[in-house]
């Protein structure tokens, strides 16, 4: 067998997974985007119905007006926080034996289900939550505050608090692969400890920075259930449009919402990739 | 079945107490086809409201029918209705679906004279009227789709033709629950939903098709719109009713909005919310954690809802006279006990009457002060002694609907307006 055959073989069994897995999923969803639904069935055709009224009404732009809104806030959250805990976990922990240990706490949120982990902020930012009481009992506020829950504060907290591993750990990963000399050399050429984490640190960390970042984008741009939790049912996103219409069995213009979206996350994607060569720096 | 501790019939016991009379009339199938029905299964799918496995097992008992439950959510039980007519036997489906799955050709009309308790049927079902003296209500009565002319038959008919499309089963009246501890004076009108009063603590359901009447209870309420049925809505009016809810919205008069069951329970029980659109289980399921909770009965009247089974048109023969004695014994009184002791009403209440106490029957269904505590099926006490139900007697509850649960002919563009309010 030649060599090329070989590699052929080797690479089938992945080739054929991503193909029934992903490409053909993306591809029937893409196919059903342009079929006619009527209230209870759907039926083959080729119209751009579901695109049209998509794109004709204002209720699309500013839901994803708001789904950029939430990721770039999560974002941004993440990023601040994940650094930070990344680097205390790689600089100023000295052993690897803790670093190790204190890395697996950071996981055993993990443990349990994304929705109970969220759904038990509700009891706890409640009008009668723990937070309100706590408060009041300080005698910092008079009243309970109401935008604690059901707002666009409680969705952003769940995220936040949801997401902010995603962005640890690439971020540890690439710091704890920085090798220490260039730090001591930085520190010999002078450079404060500022100047040596954003001109050292920092640029090494872009790789780690970037993954974190698609994890964290993609994971809020395509969410549904969090908002809906947590906003009470008040706000909107993408995954709630496209949720609404499953549940109205109107699966066409579900899939048209979920192609424009897809398109919209695989742009941002891009260019985020575009700032950084993930592959030459891995 | 230690879920019925103060009655237990089981059929064994009933033939030997000499309850022959009723059991002859209600029973009559599992003499004749005892041996042989034994063997059948029925597939029935339907909302877990009325699909419970209490039944599958009681009927087994009975019959000797295997009934295999399925129970999905209301849009699934719809599409499945309308689309995969292989995969049941019995539909349990809410009338105001009919108007949908009917033309699909996937259920058959039902022969009225196979039914045994037909005359004991109440009134809505048949000519709409609960009692003589009865106005019908808005929206999509039971009886506009319950019947059709014969066998075959396609189209509705508005009298008693002989021929069902659906064998009523459980249904109720909603109106909105609340919080009289935190509210703390009478609530008497659907308007107060939208009373500035409440503002940040009042909740709706997001189910657009429900959702959108209770608000035009709402709206009609406040006197800000008069519509020509509230169950077919005209764009105009939906337009403008969703106007109404947006403004509040975006004024912060809710606290949030509700999609489940469960949702509609927490929101009320950790009171943040205080008034809301709510389902009559819910409402028990807030007062048996020990919290204040009352399904309120308003001026305007209630927005009621019916379900009931229809047989797939793939059944015949054995399958099918299995489904009439499934039915049979449906209406012959244990299950109407059943659901009526969680505060739904049976299509035959006199039938369920043997299977419930005198202070059941009582409380639940003549509006009587409970004379001992009142329990669920599940062994819950939902009253103590000297209560009344919300709302009062049967009569009471369902002599005052204002309007029934339907699909409108502009559906889909309220839908999409649904959607605008909650992005809004």
């Amino acid at each position: 067998m030649t060599k090329q055959v070989t590699a052929w073989i080797q690479a089938a069994p992945m080739a054929a997974v991503l193909l029934s897995f992903l490409v053909a999923p993306i591809v029937m969803i893409v196919i059903v985007s342009f079929w006619g639904a009527t209230e209870y069935s759907i039926y083959p055709a080729f119209q751009f119905d579901n695109y049209e009224f998509l794109f004709g009404s204002s209720v699309t732009y500013r839901v994803f007006l708001n789904t950029f809104k939430y990721a770039l806030i999560t974002w941004a959250f993440t990023l601040v926080i994940g650094f930070t805990v990344a680097y205390y976990l790689a600089f100023e922990i000295r052993s690897l034996k803790w670093q190790i240990a204190l890395f697996l706490l950071c996981t055993i949120p993990f443990w349990t289900s994304n929705i109970i982990r969220m759904i038990s902020w509700i009891p706890f930012l409640g009008r009668n939550g723990l937070a309100n009481s706590t408060l009041i009992s300080w005698g910092v506020i008079d009243e309970p505050l109401e935008w604690l829950l059901f707002s666009d504060f409680s969705v952003i907290l769940a995220f936040v608090h949801l997401y902010t591993l995603f962005m640890v750990v690439p971020i540890f990963n690439t710091m704890m692969r920085i090798d220490r000399a260039l730090i001591e050399a930085a520190r010999d050429q002078g450079a404060s400890a500022w100047q040596s984490l954003t001109h050292v640190i920092i640029p090494l960390c872009k790789p780690g920075i970037m993954i974190g970042t698609i994890f964290v984008t993609t994971l809020v741009m395509g969410d549904f259930i969090t908002v809906r939790f947590m906003s009470g049912s008040q706000r909107a996103n993408v995954g709630r449009l496209i949720s609404n219409d499953i549940n109205l069995l109107q699966y066409p213009s579900a899939s048209a919402t979920a192609v424009v979206l897809l398109i919209t996350v695989l742009i941002v994607i891009g260019l985020l990739l575009r700032l950084v060569d993930i592959r030459k720096e891995l | 079945m230690t879920s019925v501790p103060k009655i237990r019939y089981s059929r064994r016991s009933l033939l030997k107490t000499g309850g022959a009379a009723l059991a002859a009339s209600a029973l009559p199938a599992p003499m004749v086809w005892g041996q042989s029905i034994r063997d059948i299964t029925l597939r029935q799918f339907g909302t877990g409201v009325s699909n419970l496995n209490e039944v599958a097992t009681k009927v087994k008992e009975d019959l000797g029918i295997t009934l295999e439950m399925t129970a999905l959510d209301t849009d699934s039980v719809t599409q499945r209705a309308a689309t995969q007519p292989d995969s049941f036997d019995i539909a349990d489906i809410e009338y105001f679906v009919c108007k949908k799955v009917w033309p699909s050709g996937n259920l058959q009309a039902m022969d009225a004279s196979r039914i045994t308790n037909y005359d004991k049927i109440v009134g809505i079902f048949r000519d709409g009227k609960l009692t003589p003296e009865s106005t019908i209500a808005q929206g999509t009565a039971p009886h506009t789709v319950g019947f059709v002319e014969g066998p075959g038959g396609t189209e509705f008919v508005n009298n008693e033709s002989g021929w069902m499309t659906l064998i009523p089963t459980i249904y109720n009246a909603d109106t909105l629950g609340i919080r009289p501890d935190l509210i703390g004076r009478p609530i008497e009108s659907w308007s107060e939903l939208l009373n500035s009063e409440f503002a940040g603590k009042a909740s709706i359901l997001d189910i657009s098709s429900i959702g959108i009447m209770d608000m035009a209870m709402v709206c009609e309420a406040m006197g800000e719109i008069q519509y020509g049925d509230k169950g077919n809505m005209t764009r105009d009016e939906i337009d403008r009713t969703i106007a109404i809810f947006t403004e509040a919205k975006q004024n912060g008069q809710f606290r949030a909005f509700w999609k489940t069951f469960d949702e509609s329970v927490n929101l009320m029980a950790s009171g943040e919310v205080v008034i809301q659109s709510m389902w009559s289980p819910a409402i028990t399921a807030v007062r048996s954690r020990g919290i204040p909770c009352v399904y309120q009965p308003l001026r305007e009247g209630y927005r009621s809802w019916g379900g009931g089974i229809g047989l797939s048109a793939n059944l015949s023969g054995m399958e099918l006279d299995a489904a009439y004695d499934y039915i049979n014994w449906y209406l012959s009184g244990w299950v109407g006990g059943f659901l009526m002791r969680q505060g739904y009403y049976s299509a035959v209440p006199e039938t369920s009457k043997d299977f419930m106490s005198e202070n059941e029957w009582g409380y639940w269904f003549e509006g009587k002060e409970s004379t001992d505590d009142i329990t669920s099926p599940f062994g819950d006490k939902l009253a103590g002694a000297g209560e009344i139900r919300d709302g009062g007697s049967f009569y009471d509850r369902m002599g005052a609907v204002a309007c029934w649960n339907s699909v409108m002919e502009e559906n889909q563009y309220m839908v999409r307006k649904w959607n605008e309010f909650i992005a809004a």
